[in-house]
């Protein structure tokens, strides 16, 4: 089980000395499913890839298991952290289906039935059973996103971070990216994915934590998150609650991030 | 000023099955055509047909007619094509020149490719900078933006290009929701201005708002036409993998509960 805490964190780029991330202080503890959510630009992307190391921090520190992210070898960080990029392109490189699959947990040591059951799980999972000799690049971009998915969870990492999972995927896709993501949780793991997608995001994490040039402004359930007293803030970052929520509100439910919170608050009225 | 496609139907070289059968389809001033699907199921497809970099630059093989104004662009070369037909790509990565410095350049850089005279140019690309909301970018390297960013800029820079045709290829696949909603904006006033557009997306919602007529495609065939406020609310789109508008989806839901749709319809409308 692995705990990740990431304490004053400041990141900024040399090139244009923008600072990214301005004191990010975040506890997540082992088998937690956090959604990151805010506007283009708010730091989503470079906080998810200081906790593998992809980023070191200008200030503050990741800690991975209560050990330093920073003393951590790439290696040692890889065989924990799992990060899915948002482009499949920087990630995907292999001749087939398979190899691309399989070069994550041959690197981290797996071989025979070990092997085999992580990737058919993968495979299965993401709906490529069958594609396994298909060039990545004769998938189209939806389901090369989805191979980039596989390759991760093939590692079995403790730790799953999923850079805008459902972008681009058509309806089963984003059920197939539901799953995975629910899967893992049960399965013990801590999933943290960043989405605009705010129905996805209220159905299928627990955890919701909102940021806003590089802070952390809002870290709550779906049920906080999306109640009207957060509106406020989720705009101030270019947000907007989910359907369920507004009509909600307009009905004076409560708070209903999702559409069963509707159902369930109408059902049996008259 | 009409872009019109008959009977047209495409296979990639090196394909046994064409990945595009039988569209009839017409682009006529000032309408948003919105186009749904599947991953794979045609809509890439289509607009690299439709647009004519398939085959004059991807290759393959098209059948068919493809018309503007009424006369064959099958002789036209890709640079007299692209003054009358902008085409816009999911990943703004591919969609960047690489070779501007600032985001100002990136987006002037079609227009002055157009032989725009000077001053016109810079009166255009700060307009679309600011009807996209990006104008504080304008001095910013377009490769070190974020990914929702640089597809806001790949947008500013067809803005810019004022074409005629426009085809786009899910323009917001990596936006926020705010910028999700400046893109639909900005084609809906296109539109209004009189240009076409042609549009696909996985958000429904965002068609919902914007689209006049919606096709749906299927295996590279046509399998839904019609205006938009009807094939959004088709329950066939399920079967084709396309995600309901999330008020069709809630009013479904709460239907299938017995919840009365009239207090809904009256807080969707609040």
């Amino acid at each position: 089980m692995t705990d990740l805490a990431v304490e004053g964190l400041v990141h900024v780029y040399r090139e244009g000395s923008v600072r990214a991330l301005d004191g990010i202080d975040l506890r997540i503890a082992a088998g937690e499913r956090v959604a990151l959510i805010g506007q283009n630009g708010s730091g989503k992307t470079t906080l998810v890839r200081h906790l593998n190391g992809l980023l070191r921090p200008t200030a503050g520190r990741v800690m991975v298991d209560g050990r330093n992210a920073s003393t951590m070898t790439v290696a040692q960080l890889a065989s924990r952290v799992g990060l899915v990029f948002q482009d499949p392109d920087r990630q995907v490189f292999a001749g087939s289906v398979r190899a691309e699959v399989e070069f994550g947990p041959r690197n981290l040591g797996r071989s025979g039935a070990e092997l085999h059951d992580a990737v058919a799980a993968a495979l299965d999972v993401t709906g490529l059973t069958g594609d396994e000799a298909t060039n990545p690049y004769d998938l189209g971009m939806a389901r090369r996103k989805l191979l980039a998915l596989a390759s991760v969870l093939a590692m079995r990492t403790p730790v799953l971070v999923l850079d805008e999972p459902t972008t681009g995927q058509d309806a089963r896709g984003v059920e197939r990216v539901r799953t995975v993501v629910k899967d893992a949780a049960t399965d013990g793991r801590t999933v943290v994915a960043i989405s605009h997608d705010m129905r996805f995001v209220a159905e299928t994490f627990e955890r919701v934590v909102v940021l806003r040039a590089g802070t952390i402004i809002l870290d709550g359930s779906p049920d906080e998150a999306f109640a009207p007293s957060s509106w406020e803030a989720l705009r101030s970052t270019y947000l907007e609650p989910p359907l369920s929520a507004v009509v909600g509100e307009r009905l004076g439910l409560g708070s209903t991030p999702t559409d069963a919170h509707v159902v369930r608050a109408l059902a049996g009225k008259p | 000023m009409t872009l019109a496609l008959a009977g047209v139907g495409y296979r990639y070289a090196g394909s046994r099955r064409p990945s595009l059968l039988d569209i009839d389809l017409e682009l006529r001033d000032g309408t948003v055509v919105g186009v749904v699907g599947a991953s794979e199921s045609g809509k890439t497809t289509l607009c690299l047909v439709a647009s004519g970099l398939a085959p004059r630059t991807v290759g393959g093989q098209v059948r068919g007619r493809i018309t503007l104004d009424g006369e064959d662009v099958d002789a036209w070369p890709m640079h007299r094509l692209s003054e009358r037909i902008g085409i816009g790509f999911a990943n703004p990565a591919t969609q960047l020149s690489q070779v501007a410095a600032t985001v100002f350049e990136e987006v002037a850089f079609g227009p002055m490719n157009l032989a725009v005279e000077r001053g016109e140019v810079i009166e255009r690309s700060w307009s679309a900078l600011d009807t996209l909301g990006i104008a504080e970018l304008a001095e910013r390297d377009p490769r070190r933006l974020s990914g929702g960013q640089q597809q806001l800029v790949a947008m500013a820079g067809l803005l810019a290009m004022r074409p005629q045709h426009l085809i786009l290829d899910e323009p917001t696949a990596q936006l926020d929701p705010a910028g999700t909603r400046l893109v639909g904006d900005a084609i809906a006033r296109l539109a209004a201005d009189g240009a076409s557009i042609l549009v696909t997306e996985q958000k429904t919602d965002l068609l919902a708002a914007i689209a006049s007529e919606v096709l749906a495609l299927s295996d590279g065939r046509v399998a839904l036409r019609g205006p938009a406020h009807d094939v959004l609310r088709d329950p066939a789109l399920a079967e084709l993998g396309v995600a309901e508008p999330s008020t069709v989806r809630l009013g479904r839901l709460l239907g299938a509960a017995g919840v009365a749709s009239a207090r809904y319809e009256a807080a969707l409308h609040d």
